[in-house]
């Protein structure tokens, strides 16, 4: 046992200046989901009396009471696109990892009472990435899916893309991981092929409808007049099409089916049986994580801070303490569950990039997770480094992130600038989750050194051409400079950030440790369950 | 007497487990009889041996005498103990019993026999000087005697069956015009139940107390009396509550009731434990009864106020024993209360339950005793008596055993079956029977309308605890017990709980250091303390609480002190097929032959009935009515070979 020595002193003005500072960010979150959720309840009633239940509360009867569940993007979306009051945020879209008659499963239900339900760039995005969890981590899919289908004003910008949602349905298939989707709506034209190309498909009774053009294009298209039920009613898809496998009699009887199929999959008969593990909690309370970032991001923190009380006991066994300080390695364990550790306390040095990709191949060696906690302004510049090796041994560090193919999960705790994203698993390096912490920056150089950096040009080509740096053109040049400041600090915040679904959510610090126990265990039983692959997907009768 | 060495219990349930004890206690071998359901029963498991004596109904069972003996003879039991009820009270038995040189752990038969016939005791006991109550006890039964006797006796008066007991076959009548039809009513009933349409004709005691007086004879011509018991408490003629002494009773009494009841011993000959039952009233008359021929049920609180074991006393004295104690060493110490628990629903008319026990726990307390003949786990069937155990409490004084018992009752964890705790407790606190004063009148003057009969369904607040229950108990405690994130979704849970047919939603969420609960209007919060299979523990109001519990399947089964209530959780049932316009037309299932049309049109159907049989693949299959109405169209007929969706009947609905 290595306990970590707290160095934290909650007492300190500084302490209660960032509690304060984090605390009011984590408010923020909850109030942009409370206005979402708001928003949606009021429209609800008029559904309630049709018979729709609303799509929380679908959820929640879709999901094993009182079991967990992560939501993951419920921010994506934000302020993006048309989303111009915060009320979009999430996508029109509710999705998570849960527990459905006890089989981990990826739970996403239409937000038909956000935007009416339609499909957004960001809303697509964040569809996709469901289909992509499911696929790394071997997750059954449920949708309860009842939508406008897609955002036709903007789909101008994202069709030519679009078929890769209904590629990935064909290759979970394919993997072997079931889709079950119950349609509570309409599922139109390419919204159709959604549950189709699910391997379960469940239709409510006089509810349900699902064709390739409804009744008013058909009778552009061809003339015909046919009603929406002899055209896609979910009794003609049951008893004559044969497209639908299981008929419900409303809302609450769909989603009752959706739970026996699950059950019915046996999903879990051949995972082996766990002993149960016992472990510590840390020694310092997890809300004490919200006072560790300061509010100035300039001012360094030990990122141990953060390790301490994450970690079974706060035991850390750190590996190569003495050389290069600046990077962090070593092995802890989270609630049983060993993993490597990866954190910044300084700019990442040539040696801390040679240490840090020595590290992840002892973790891939014994096939140990990697917990990456950033905080880095990027790889350290100048001459010295330059000469030390650097960008070799930067691009060693990035090739065994890359290449290692032990679950990776990424936790922005503060900044991620440049290079040091890519060297800290960032998004782009697709670790198996990454999550942000309020507050967090993701850029590719902070923004007054992109300002500096432009303002150095710009004065370079006025004198090169001949110019001279007088009132007029130094106030232009810093005005454009300012302007590069604020536009790159509006996109590169931990909101903005999530709104493009960069991350799989915006966590509060205080549950980093429940949220990383969690995927760590999705990740692990993922990867331990041989799938029943096979080259085609199911193909409906 | 020949010697005892092994002795076969002719019961079930709590007496037999009773009587095992103190025969084990004393060195005898023990030998168990059960039926089919009863194979698991406590007392099977109790006793050294045990034979199975046939199916479930007592009449191929536990009354069959020869099967008895039967059981005896294989196992070589030389005596039998009858308990109460069954076999305990028939002479025939007890003789053949005597013809196979078994003894017979009861007294002679001609007592049984003199003392199971009302109206040849009553004068049996009026020649011994034994107080009875004026009436007619003659041979002569016509109609017109009986009526005219009725006159010379007086209104209000009872009508009884000669060979009655527990209350059939008796009828009280307030007027002479009522009584030619309840004379006819109770012939009847009497002729029906035992046989027998003999009857007696008594005047009514107003508000009588019931005080019996146990007694014990042995051969050598000793009788002696230990107290009294008060089974005022009774409902239609079933006693809930006895005690011993009786409040009610001075020495004075008890000397002269005493000394009434050893008459009555002796003027029959008795031997073993008997029971000389009188009825008392207000200004201290009494009056013979009856007298039982056996262990009563209730004989636990003599036992504690005597310190004796009246089945020890059963067995010295078939022996061959002299009574162990005269009379004037018969010491009264204290005070004792027993109350019955039966799977009996007080809510419905005490209707009969029957089920799993899913839960029985008693507290095992100075003062205490339980005599039970259940298991957790076992079913209690519908073939027997519904009681399941005997609540008995001692105390220095009336107070103290009452108290004790209550408590007693109230802590008894028994789930799964529908019971009468809640009945019980809330009488043994009542304050009329607190003060001594509850007559065989009382449930009907004071407590015919409390609550234990009357909260029907579960209240807000059971509900409440219910979806807290189903909640925790769908948490699988082994996973994931530290995902405690702030979760944005936090939608509630709805539950449909189903109680009876009635469905009620109720929905729960996670507030973090609480839970909440809405039901209707109402609104709960908990704080959960502990859970687990049985016993989950909360905070609400600032109060911490338990309650027990089980679940089976989607059921839940619990008790919060209003009541045991039966939930289920319907959340996930399946939706009932909609009567769509689809449903009211029959059409053939698959191509085929109609073999039989079994309506014609305008007939009026109900779903599910069968309309038109078809014939395919060599099997046939009934097409049933989608929904109840009437057949307006037909279109098909016998022999007609009908394509696979051809509409062939047309119901419509009403």
């Amino acid at each position: 046992m290595a306990v970590i020595e707290t160095q934290l002193d909650t007492q300190s003005e500084s302490y209660q200046n960032n509690l304060k500072v984090m605390t009011a960010a984590v408010d923020e979150i909850r109030r942009i989901e409370r206005q979402v959720i708001e928003t949606a309840r009021a429209k609800a009633p008029r559904y309630i009396k049709r018979g729709f239940i609303p799509p929380r509360e679908r959820l929640s009867l879709l999901l094993d009471a009182g079991a967990p569940f992560l939501e993951l993007s419920s921010l994506a979306g934000y302020m993006q696109d048309e989303d111009t009051d915060g009320s979009g945020a999430g996508g029109s879209y509710i999705a998570g990892i849960g527990y459905i008659g006890g089989v981990r499963c990826v739970a996403a239900v239409d937000d038909y009472l956000t935007k009416g339900g339609s499909i957004g760039p960001m809303g697509g995005k964040k569809r996709g990435r469901m289909l992509v969890i499911a696929l790394e981590n071997k997750l059954p899919m449920v949708n309860l899916s009842q939508s406008g289908g897609g955002n036709l004003k903007l789909a101008g910008d994202t069709f030519g893309e679009s078929g890769q949602m209904f590629a990935m349905q064909c290759r979970l298939s394919a993997a072997g991981i079931p889709q079950i989707t119950v349609v509570h709506g309409s599922a139109t034209a390419g919204g159709a092929y959604q549950p189709t190309l699910s391997d379960y498909l469940i239709l409510v009774r006089k509810q349900s409808t699902m064709y390739l053009a409804g009744p008013p294009l058909l009778k552009a298209a061809t003339g015909e007049i046919a009603s929406d039920e002899e055209l896609g009613g979910a009794e003609m898809h049951s008893e004559i099409a044969g497209t639908n496998d299981y008929i419900a009699e409303d809302d609450a009887d769909g989603i009752r089916i959706a739970r026996d199929v699950i059950k019915k999959l046996g999903w879990n008969k051949n995972l082996p049986i766990r002993p149960e593990v016992n472990y510590e909690a840390p020694l310092y309370p997890a809300a004490e994580l919200r006072g560790i970032v300061p509010e100035d991001p300039k001012t360094p923190f030990d990122m141990r801070e953060v390790i301490a009380r994450i970690s079974d006991g706060s035991d850390f066994l750190e590996f190569k303490t003495d050389f290069d300080n600046g990077t962090l390695c070593g092995h802890i364990d989270i609630e049983g569950q060993v993993c490597g550790v990866i954190g910044n306390n300084s700019p990442i040095t040539a040696r801390g990039a040679a240490k840090g990709a020595h590290f992840i191949q002892l973790c891939e060696q014994s096939g140990t997770p990697l917990i990456f906690l950033t905080n880095t302004t990027g790889f350290l510049v100048g001459t010295e480094p330059e000469q030390a090796g650097i960008i070799k041994h930067g691009a060693k560090f990035i090739q065994a992130v890359t290449n290692c193919t032990v679950p990776k999960i990424t936790i922005i705790v503060g900044g991620s600038y440049g290079a040091g994203n890519y060297a800290m698993a960032g998004r782009g390096m697709a670790p198996r989750f990454l999550f942000a912490w309020p507050r967090s920056v993701v850029s590719v150089m902070g923004p007054a050194q992109a300002g500096s950096v432009l303002r150095q040009v710009a004065e370079a080509k006025v004198l090169r051409s001949g110019g001279e740096l007088n009132e007029e053109t130094t106030k232009a040049i810093h005005a454009m400079e300012q302007e590069t400041i604020s536009d790159m600090e509006a996109r590169s915040n931990a909101l903005a950030n999530t709104a493009r679904v960069w991350d799989d959510g915006l966590i509060d610090p205080a549950d980093t440790r429940a949220v990383i126990a969690f995927v760590l265990g999705v990740c692990r039983e993922g990867d331990e369950r041989a799938g029943n692959t096979s080259t085609f997907g199911i193909g409906r009768l | 007497m020949s010697r005892i060495t092994k002795i076969l219990i002719a019961n079930r349930g709590e007496i037999a487990v009773r009587v095992i004890r103190t025969a084990r206690n004393l060195g005898y071998r023990t030998v168990a009889v059960y039926s089919n359901v009863d194979a698991g029963a406590l007392h099977v498991g109790e006793a050294d041996q045990a034979v199975c004596i046939g199916p479930a109904a007592i009449g191929e069972s536990y009354l069959v005498g020869e099967k008895i003996l039967d059981a005896a003879k294989l196992t070589g039991a030389d005596a039998i103990h009858p308990g109460y009820g069954f076999l305990s009270e028939n002479a025939e038995f007890s003789k053949a019993c005597g013809a196979m040189d078994i003894a017979f752990i009861g007294p002679p038969p001609d007592a049984i026999e003199l003392m199971g016939s009302k109206r040849l005791s009553k004068i049996a006991m009026i020649e011994a000087g034994v107080p009875c109550i004026p009436g007619y006890q003659g041979l002569e039964q016509s109609e017109d005697t009986l009526i005219a006797k009725a006159a010379e006796i007086g209104f209000p008066l009872m009508v009884k069956a000669s060979a009655g007991g527990g209350g059939r076959g008796m009828r009280l009548v307030f007027r002479q015009s009522e009584l030619a039809e309840h004379i006819r009513i109770a012939r009847s009933e009497a002729e029906n139940a035992f046989g027998s349409g003999e009857l007696i004709l008594e005047r009514a005691i107003v508000e009588p107390r019931h005080i019996e007086i146990q007694v014990f004879a042995d051969e050598h011509g000793k009788a002696i009396f230990l107290g009294e018991r008060d089974c005022s408490i009774q409902r239609r003629h079933q006693k809930v509550v006895e005690e011993a002494p009786s409040p009610f009773v001075d020495p004075e009494l008890r000397q002269s009731m005493g000394e009434a009841a050893i008459n009555a011993a002796k003027a029959c000959n008795y031997c073993g434990a008997g029971t000389v039952e009188f009825l008392v009233d207000k200004d201290r008359n009494f009056y013979f009864l009856e007298m039982n021929t056996r262990l009563q049920v209730e004989h636990p609180v003599t036992e504690l106020i005597t310190g004796l074991d009246l089945v020890e006393w059963q067995l010295r004295i078939a022996s061959g024993e002299e009574l162990p104690l005269a009379q004037e060493d018969v010491t009264l110490t204290g005070h004792a209360v027993e109350v019955r628990l039966y799977a009996e629903d007080p809510r419905n008319n005490f209707m009969p339950q029957t089920g799993t026990v899913r839960l029985w726990e008693y507290p095992k307390r100075a003062g205490l005793r339980m005599d039970h003949g259940i298991q957790q786990g076992q079913e209690v069937s519908p073939f027997y008596d519904p009681m399941i155990a005997k609540v008995i409490a001692f105390g220095e004084s009336r107070p103290e055993a009452i108290r004790r018992l209550a408590s007693a009752v109230q802590d008894t964890q028994l789930l799964g079956i529908n019971n009468n705790k809640l009945f019980l407790q809330n009488m043994l606190r009542h304050n009329v029977f607190e003060r001594g004063e509850a007559t065989t009148a009382f449930i009907e003057q004071y407590f015919i309308a409390d609550v234990s009969m009357d909260q029907k369904e579960p209240s807000s607040a059971t509900l409440a605890r219910a979806a807290l229950l189903f909640l925790h108990r769908g948490v699988d405690s082994e996973r994931d017990r530290e995902a405690d994130w702030h979760n944005p979704v936090a939608a509630a849970t709805s539950y449909k709980l189903a109680f009876d047919s009635n469905i009620q939603t109720v929905s729960i969420i996670d507030r973090d250091d609480h839970f909440e609960v809405v039901t209707g209007t109402e609104k709960f919060k908990f704080s959960l303390v502990s859970f687990d299979e049985t016993e989950c523990v909360y905070i609400e109001n600032r109060v911490r609480e338990k309650i027990r519990f089980s679940f089976a399947g989607n059921i839940l089964y619990l008790d919060d002190g209003t009541g045991h209530f039966i939930l289920e959780d319907v959340t996930y049932q399946p939706a009932k097929t909609a009567g769509g316009a689809g449903s009211g037309q029959v059409k053939a299932a698959m191509d085929g032959a109609i073999v039989d049309v079994l309506v014609e049109e305008g007939d009026t159907v109900e779903a599910g009935q069968t309309l038109v049989v078809l014939e395919a693949m060599k099997m046939e299959h009934a097409l049933k009515a989608g929904i109840s109405g009437t057949v307006m169209a037909l279109s098909c007929e016998v022999g007609q070979q009908v394509k696979s969706k051809q509409l062939l009947a047309t119901v419509e609905g009403q």
